[in-house]
């Protein structure tokens, strides 16, 4: 049976583990939609020289794993001696800085994907409406086009933020204590696998939760333009 | 029609081909204040590709658009006209209210803010102003009650007042209706005429193109037939309409009898 006095025992270093999933999570995502959205906007470029540089870009980050991206950050940047002797060392020493270079770079990548594909799905006639108005292309931009293109990719963007979540557990490859790290070690102290990684599965799902949660919250202010009337 | 008057609009030997296909081989007309000009024609003939010329959401090969006197600077580069200015493009698109087939109402936005949009962050319009300005010209389409749905929630009739009313807060000189019924069920269609005829009635300058003969008839101060790129007739409707000189036209026009008859009855 299970030995909740295991788990009881070691609360304090899951809950530490949360924590530093947690804000590595949330921090590549906000990190990583600010970088998405002026990506995702390149990649609906005509011009080849902007829409180009991007893609490959995010062709690598998605053709890859995400494990080898940060084993290639982490373990990779150190072996060249301009990386060691730039002032950016003192960074590139650290796992979590490694951790959370890595995580940005690659759900930046999938959101630039998610970003052009709901710029490139805004009706044609809403963008000739807003110019026939005479707004300025930033204005179409700014007002019509993003506000529209946010909302379609909302479903998407929350099993991104779900995906990002779970996807940070290869954190723990690389010294630093998430919650995967955490159960790992209570594992490793007491030989009792089932106790420590059902424990850190139930913490994932109560965070994945709050995700759909948060998505919901979202929907209900953003999406209330495709509801139908209320009876 | 004072000839010193500055007219609203004068389009000058317009002409546009896409690739090999010449859509509109030099096309002129002129608009004063309070006219209302009808433009029939077969699908094909042009006259969507014409209006959206006059606006610049296609860029025509050559010609001259003048808008309430001033001429949208146009410059060749690479074989084809541009705008020399964009910013002088969007300052005569203010001018030049569109109301287009598909209402293109944006869908993320209720009622009342698509009808506040432009006049806010285009024109500078304080928010409150421009709110009292919405609401009056929603109240004047007869959606008033609907301000604060969105536009999946409305009818094709609802939606295109609201469009109208979009177009009419920016307080155009010229107002372009592209097929403005032609989307609709038609049940639907009587509605949005009887809007388009009040505004006549109110001395709006309108270019319409349009299927609805009997609405033309009845409200137009000028009907231009459009043929394969050209005008093919134009003038007061009781003449083109009733004494159609070209084959074409009175082919046309019985192609559209039946439904003429039908609008002029409702």
């Amino acid at each position: 049976m299970i030995d909740l006095e295991i788990v009881v025992a070691n609360l304090p270093l899951y809950v530490r583990g949360t924590w530093t999933t947690l804000w590595l999570t949330f921090a590549s995502l906000a990190l990583g939609l600010v970088v998405a959205v002026p990506l995702g906007l390149a990649r609906t470029s005509r011009n080849p020289l902007i829409n180009y540089p991007v893609w490959l870009y995010t062709y690598f980050f998605r053709g890859t794993p995400l494990l080898v991206q940060l084993f290639m950050i982490y373990y990779g940047a150190g072996q060249f001696a301009f990386v060691r002797e730039s002032s950016l060392w003192p960074l590139f020493s650290q796992a979590w800085f490694c951790a959370l270079l890595a995580f940005t770079l690659n759900t930046a990548a999938y959101t630039a994907e998610i970003v052009r594909g709901a710029i490139l799905a805004t009706p044609v006639g809403e963008i000739e409406a807003a110019r026939a108005l005479g707004m300025s292309r930033r204005l179409v931009l700014r007002r019509i086009v993003l506000p529209s293109a946010f909302r379609r990719a909302l479903p998407a963007y929350g099993n991104e933020m779900i995906f990002m979540l779970h996807g940070s557990a290869v954190a723990s490859t690389v010294t630093i204590v998430d919650l995967t790290a955490a159960a790992r070690i209570v594992n490793s102290r007491y030989y009792s696998p089932y106790e420590a990684f059902l424990t850190a599965a139930l913490f994932y799902m109560a965070l994945t939760f709050a995700i759909v949660g948060l998505v919901k919250l979202l929907e209900r202010r953003w999406h209330a333009h495709l509801r139908p009337l209320a009876p | 029609m004072a000839a010193e008057e500055t007219p609203a609009l004068e389009v000058e030997d317009v002409r546009k081909a896409f690739g090999s296909l010449e859509v509109l081989k030099g096309v002129s007309l002129r608009a004063h204040k309070g006219d209302v000009i009808a433009l029939l024609g077969a699908s094909g003939s042009g006259k969507s590709t014409l209006l959206r010329c006059i606006n610049l959401l296609e860029l025509p090969d050559a010609g001259r658009i003048r808008v309430t006197g001033e001429e949208i600077r146009l410059v060749p580069r690479r074989g084809r006209l541009v705008p020399a200015d964009r910013r002088q493009v969007e300052r005569a698109r203010t001018r030049l209210g569109m109301v287009f087939q598909q209402f293109n109402l944006w869908s993320h936005m209720t009622v009342l803010e698509n009808v506040i949009e432009a006049p806010v962050h285009v024109l500078g319009l304080p928010k409150r102003e421009a709110v009292e300005r919405a609401e009056a010209l929603l109240a004047k389409v007869g959606i008033f009650e609907k301000r604060h749905h969105y536009p999946a929630q409305l009818s094709g009739g609802q939606q295109q007042r609201a469009a109208i009313a979009r177009a009419l807060a920016m307080e155009p000189a010229v107002l372009l209706f592209d097929e403005p019924t032609s989307a609709l069920d038609p049940e639907l269609v009587g509605e949005v005429l009887k809007v388009m005829r009040d505004l006549a009635l109110e001395g709006r300058t309108m270019l319409v193109v349009t299927h609805e003969i009997g609405f033309a008839a009845e409200v137009a101060s000028e009907v231009l037939f459009l043929h394969e790129g050209r005008i093919e007739e134009r003038g007061p409707p009781a003449e083109v309409l009733g004494r159609p000189r070209s084959a074409r036209l009175r082919q046309f026009l019985a192609g559209h009898g039946a439904r003429a008859r039908r609008i002029g009855h409702a």
